[in-house]
């Protein structure tokens, strides 16, 4: 089994809706997992039925009993980010700002702090119309953690691909260069980068694959949009070939993206012939060289 | 007075609508813009300047001290994210784990632990007539955007009076980068686009915002394209629509050579008055 996870560096570029598209190719060999836990969208392109379901909690808040406490001041003077504060003569946590550490918990001398689990987000096991398993999340709002959740997506991703005796497992990947993408590039065996023409798209890609080049993974470019900036796409193609990097294909500036999310279907089935003969090649390409 | 302009969707063009607005403002007013998103900032490639200052930005990391430590074994077992693991002959601590509570080193019998500067990025402020642009940037391989972010805001505070129009250009997404950078604004501009990718995305957004408390509304980017969604979706829920920009080739190509748009497309200009009204009116 062999995992490629799609990740672009900056948002925009069409990587939801081409891993979609690897998706629909791969069909029933493959497992699917979205790990842009934060804007989750691979679900609005495969109508999963959201077959299992349950509750992530990863990490900890604290909370204050005001009952025992003796307003010391001991809790908000050692807290290092500043989540505790005193209203109306009471003290309280400030859960968006709380990371958890547990320190205040330790030190308060009447023991009236307690760290209890936080709510995460949710996680979800589907069916989906493409005939294969969608393993996917919804963070919880201001949730902490985001990089576990997605390591649990992948794990379990993983793990039904071994059972079932699939050939690959394609994810989504965050965007950034963060905790999150870190967490969905590790373990995987193929990258492909999904970048535009533009001065941002090429900045972002070429800071993405610092990272990546951290990861012992093959990787692998596609340029969307690349009749947009003729120019950069050549600045572009001499940094892939410079690095190694495989060149899956260019695809030209098309509606066909925006059409297709909107009817919630992928690229591959709006009918537009020259698209999907570019993103078929391209998944052809990646299964040439994952194998080498 | 911060404004940030915020998106739940990568690519919605907030980059796009914080430079161009920046320069368009500073035609009559003084402006300040941060790029908040650390990870992958642009703004710089938009708005240039001369930089005034550059500094290394750290975070505070526990040191091990051999010969002070005695493995009482407190330190791992105060940090709550497995970044200190006592061998027992050796003390390890993952920095990339670190989230800097101090909770180890303040609470070591022995003070084995004391904290140090670890480099996590760096902070540019250049100056371009009346544009000050301050953006930071976090080193390729550290995790975590959330204390560079909060340290540049702590330099906009220091540096510049609480009048002063700031420009927040922030991470996507609704976690812990997003609430950091939004969470001491005054108002918040939502940047979406008329997809269904572009509702789903919006709609955490709003939901992050209403827990938030903030004042917030929202500007429809590739206006034209897509489906009704997003409309009536802010009509259902009252959220105030300021400008609509229109789905133009013609924009996405002055924006892929890195320049500004308002001073050559007219309507884009146009879609920034409603912008600039719900900022100017915040301050009336």
């Amino acid at each position: 089994m062999k995992e490629i996870v799609v990740i672009s560096g900056k948002g925009g570029t069409g990587k939801t809706s081409l891993t979609a598209s690897l998706a629909f190719l791969s069909g029933n060999n493959a497992v699917i997992a979205d790990c842009d836990v934060d804007a989750a969208d691979m679900h609005l392109l495969m109508s999963p039925d959201f077959g299992y379901r349950e509750d992530f909690y990863s990490g900890q808040v604290a909370s204050i009993d005001t009952d025992i406490c003796t307003s010391c001041d001991l809790c908000r003077e050692k807290c290092r980010f500043d989540a505790i504060d005193k209203v109306n003569e009471k003290y309280i946590v400030r859960e968006l700002d709380c990371e958890g550490c547990g320190y205040c918990a330790r030190i308060c001398p009447v023991e009236a702090i307690s760290m209890n689990d936080q709510y995460s987000g949710q996680f979800f096991i589907s069916k989906s119309r493409m005939d294969n398993t969608l393993v996917h999340a919804r963070l919880g709002i201001g949730a902490e953690n985001s990089g576990k959740l997605v390591a649990k997506v992948k794990k379990e991703a993983r793990k039904i691909a071994e059972e079932e005796n699939k050939d690959f497992v394609i994810a989504d990947g965050s965007p950034g260069i963060g905790c999150p993408v870190i967490s969905s590039l590790s373990g995987a065996d193929f990258v492909v980068i999904v970048t535009e023409p533009t001065v941002s798209g090429i900045h972002d890609m070429k800071r993405v694959y610092e990272l990546v080049k951290k990861f012992d993974i093959r990787v692998s470019c596609i340029i969307n949009k690349y009749d947009l900036n003729p120019e950069i796409t050549s600045e572009i193609m001499k940094f892939i070939d410079s690095e190694s990097i495989i060149h899956l294909g260019n695809i030209p500036y098309s509606k066909v993206f925006t059409e297709a999310v909107t009817k919630g279907i992928t690229i591959m089935e709006n009918g537009d012939k020259e698209m999907a003969a570019i993103v078929t090649n391209s998944w052809s390409k990646i299964r040439e060289y994952i194998d080498d | 007075m911060k404004i940030a302009i915020a998106s739940g969707k990568g690519g919605t063009g907030k980059t796009t609508l914080a430079t161009n607005l920046a320069a368009y403002l500073s035609g009559s007013t003084r402006i300040i813009l941060a790029d908040l998103d650390v990870e992958e900032p642009n703004s710089g490639l938009f708005i240039r300047g001369e930089r005034i200052f550059r500094e290394d930005r750290y975070k505070m990391i526990p040191r091990w001290v051999e010969k002070d430590c005695t493995f009482c074994g407190l330190c791992q077992e105060v940090c709550n994210y497995n970044a200190v693991l006592n061998l027992g002959t050796q003390i390890l601590i993952y920095p990339e784990l670190c989230h800097s509570c101090y909770a180890c080193s303040e609470l070591c019998p022995t003070d084995a632990l004391p904290m140090q500067k670890q480099k996590m990025g760096v902070l540019n402020h250049y100056r371009n007539g009346n544009i000050d642009f301050i953006e930071s940037h976090l080193d390729v391989g550290q995790e975590q955007a959330v204390p560079l972010i909060e340290q540049t805001l702590k330099y906009l505070d220091d540096k510049f009076p609480d009048d002063s129009i700031v420009l927040l250009d922030s991470p996507p997404g609704t976690s812990c980068p997003v609430i950091e950078a939004t969470k001491n604004a005054d108002r918040v501009i939502l940047v979406t686009e008329p997809t269904p990718f572009g509702l789903h995305d919006l709609r955490l957004a709003v939901e992050t915002m209403e827990k938030l408390g903030k004042d917030f509304a929202v500007v429809i980017n590739r206006d034209g394209t897509g489906n009704k969604g997003v409309e009536e979706y802010c009509k259902k829920k009252k959220i105030k629509i300021i400008a609509r920009i229109k789905d133009s080739r013609q924009v996405a190509e002055i924006y892929s050579r890195g320049e500004l748009v308002y001073d050559k497309v007219d309507d884009f200009k146009e879609s920034l008055e409603g912008v600039k009204d719900y900022i100017v009116n915040m301050r009336g």
